[in-house]
């Protein structure tokens, strides 16, 4: 079976082949129709090798195996969270192709191929970076997702706004890659090993942790947390996100930035959770600090937001927080509640984002304000809305709930109320535009601003302004949910999945009576702030303190690459008292 | 082997850092991205050498009878200026698209994001 690990990566990679080299003569519906085939054959594929995954699998790509203990090959590991994480990107790719069947307008009239030949190649950039078993090929797979995503991202190239964010993003992903690859070489340096496993393997050879094995952490890491969207690693995020067309915000937000997070899960896990690496109580320390941070302020600055698709990108921010924290405790149970948390989070995200896309067609903006009352017709899309945001909030039995239910008991302690907090003010925000946009619930928000980006005179991603919203536009989103309901409510999903991280290290995750509780409590606290923005919008005020945060993403490159650096020293100013103890 | 081409490594990518941080113009700040890559491809060589050793290339060469330096390293400094080249194809197309939409590469100038 583990020979059919580097076809996961290949299949995507001939369908683009394929697509771009034919897709000049194709109609449309054939290169969709070819696209989303070798998509779900992909997911199918991942999803085969997933139920094989116990005891993991290892490839030696070319046949390349060690001699002597000694390998200069491409490894590759199949195992439960990579497989994992490979069929996610996969069937989240299937979906956005799903969503942009037919209706999504191509620049490129006259080469039907182009766009699902770049959602194949981004498809086969995350496969392969999810189960890379050595750091180098992590880090090619990794670029070739973020150039993939930067032109996905500016994909509408006659849109001012998405040429801008497109370009934040390229140049903020690719320094980070370019420090990832500083830290590979010292590492190399250290040990003359590539192999994930071999490297930790070097660096406890070496003895205690030096200035070295610091510094390589800190410039990993630093690669690996762009991608994740760690404040102040994050500013990219909202830029492009807002800007990239639907279905490859649906990507983006579902599961190349929780790619990053699964990156520092498997590079701390294998390389540097040694004695000769970092020790645990520092990683703790330097997540927990860096996720509390990204949790605050992508929930501030969530609640802010009037552009939707900031607010829903935002939102994925504070999550990535959450998840970081998760990450951090390097607990089996905690594994166990992140993995369930991302992928539900993976569906319901994705889910909203094709709901505002409908809006965007429909209407021809994202604007919260501008679109005060203005879809009350669209009941169906209003109805998924609500139950997105519930379930972001946490309301059993999603499978957001479950997984947050058991972080938090893996967890524990004061970390329990952010996590609350964080699931309360991101739902909310999302609920109160629910509320305005598709009820006119409160009085119509005064329309002016001065400083932030608005979502008005946005242009819809179809030929023209959609009379109605197609059936594959609204499918998409209540599949999504409904899966992602299914994961919290069928009992065997949950104990797949625990038994799929982590083994039998942990108990299946399963739901308990304070995890419903604290469920019901964010669920209830983000109706009730939803409910009190929308008809009292000046009780909450109007959010003046926030300004100097607000400033502080301002849409300059040379700001956030500034703030890059200062993420860097932070990282390793965290994890500095092992070189002082050692 | 001195520690100078590790120092120099570091200098040039911070130097580029300090580029990206101050530019005036995207298609400067995309060189200078380069510039941070450049470090990279120091740094490898470096990791690789040998004294008196000689090129992994042995079409006129016995193999044992010389060192030579680390051939991995300048397969990866391969595989990164190919990955390098692509990155900057792609961020100076969208810098030309931002100068014909905008009218402007400053980044001072573009003000359609933020908050």
């Amino acid at each position: 079976m583990h020979h059919l690990l580097p076809v996961l990566v290949a299949v995507p990679l001939l369908g683009a082949t394929l697509l771009v080299t034919a897709g000049r003569h194709l109609p449309r519906a054939a290169a969709e129709t070819v696209g989303c085939l070798f998509a779900a054959g992909t997911a199918a594929l991942a999803i085969a090798l997933l139920l094989n995954s116990s005891p993991p699998m290892t490839d030696w790509v070319g046949g390349w195996t060690p001699e002597g203990g000694e390998s200069v090959g491409i490894v590759l590991v199949g195992d439960g969270p990579g497989l994992g994480m490979a069929a996610l990107a996969s069937l989240l790719t299937v979906a956005a192709l799903a969503y942009s069947w037919h209706y999504f307008d191509e620049p490129p009239r006259r080469h039907a191929g182009s766009f699902p030949a770049l959602m194949l190649l981004f498809q086969g950039g995350m496969c392969g970076f999810a189960i890379a078993g050595d750091l180098f090929d992590a880090f090619v797979f990794f670029e070739l997702m973020s150039v993939v995503a930067y032109a996905l991202t500016g994909h509408r190239v006659e849109e001012p706004k998405a040429v801008q964010g497109a370009l934040s993003f390229g140049v903020l992903n690719s320094l980070g890659a370019y420090a990832m690859l500083m830290g590979i070489g010292l590492l190399y340096a250290r040990t003359g090993e590539l192999a994930m496993t071999k490297i930790g393997e070097g660096l406890d050879r070496h003895g205690s942790p030096d200035a070295l094995t610091l510094a390589a952490f800190a410039l990993v890491l630093t690669g690996l947390l762009v991608k994740a969207a760690a404040v102040p690693f994050h500013f990219w995020l909202p830029d492009a996100h807002a800007v990239a067309p639907t279905p490859v915000c649906m990507l983006l937000s579902g599961v190349m930035v929780e790619l990053g997070a699964y990156g520092v899960w498997r590079v701390y896990r294998t390389v540097f959770s040694g004695p000769g690496g970092i020790p645990a109580s520092d990683l703790e320390h330097a997540l927990v600090v860096l996720g509390a941070l990204t949790g605050l302020v992508g929930a501030v600055m969530c609640w802010y937001q009037r552009h939707i698709k900031r607010l829903l990108a935002y939102s994925t921010v504070a999550h990535m927080g959450l998840f970081l924290i998760g990450i951090g405790a390097l607990s089996p149970e905690a594994d166990d509640g992140v993995a369930l948390y991302i992928l539900s989070h993976a569906g319901v995200k994705a889910a909203l984002f094709a709901c505002t896309g409908a809006l965007l067609d429909r209407y021809g903006s994202v604007d919260e304000h501008a679109l005060h009352g203005r879809a009350r017709e669209l009941r169906g899309v209003a109805v998924l809305y609500v139950a997105g945001a519930l379930s972001l909030a946490g309301l059993p039995p999603f499978g957001i709930g479950l997984g947050k239910a058991v972080l938090e008991e893996a967890v524990g302690g004061p970390l329990t109320v952010l996590f609350v907090a964080v699931s309360a003010v991101t739902a909310g925000a999302v609920l109160r535009v629910a509320a305005r946009v598709f009820f006119g619930l409160g009085p119509r928000p005064d329309d002016e601003s001065s400083y932030e980006t608005t979502g008005k005179k946005e242009e819809p991603e179809t030929r023209s302004r959609l009379s109605r919203v197609p059936d594959t536009m609204t499918a998409v989103p209540a599949v999504l949910l409904v899966l992602s309901l299914a994961m919290g409510a069928v009992p065997g999903f949950a104990a797949a999945v625990g038994h799929a991280v982590s083994g039998r290290a942990a108990p299946a995750p399963h739901w308990t009576l304070i995890g419903v509780l604290l469920g019901l409590t964010s669920t209830l606290l983000a109706l009730g702030l939803a409910t009190l923005a929308a008809t009292r919008p000046k009780l909450l005020g109007d959010g003046a303190w926030t300004a100097p945060l607000r400033r502080l993403q301002s849409g300059h490159i040379g700001d956030y690459v500034a703030w890059m650096l200062a993420g860097t020293t932070l990282l390793a100013a965290l994890a500095l008292p092992t070189i002082l103890n050692g | 082997m001195s520690v100078l081409p590790y120092l120099v490594a570091a200098w040039v990518f911070l130097v580029g850092c300090y580029g990206l941080a101050t530019s005036r113009n995207l298609i400067h700040a995309v060189g200078c991205l380069a510039v941070c890559q450049s470090a990279t491809y120091v740094l490898l060589l470096a990791v690789g050498y040998r004294d008196g050793a000689t090129a992994p290339v042995f079409s006129d060469l016995k193999p044992g009878s010389r060192p030579v330096v680390d051939p991995v390293v300048q397969a990866l400094a391969l595989t990164d200026v190919v990955v390098g080249a692509t990155v900057t194809a792609v961020l100076l197309a969208l810098v030309l698209q931002i100068s014909k939409l905008h009218g402007t590469v400053d980044p001072d100038e573009l003000s359609e994001l933020r908050g």
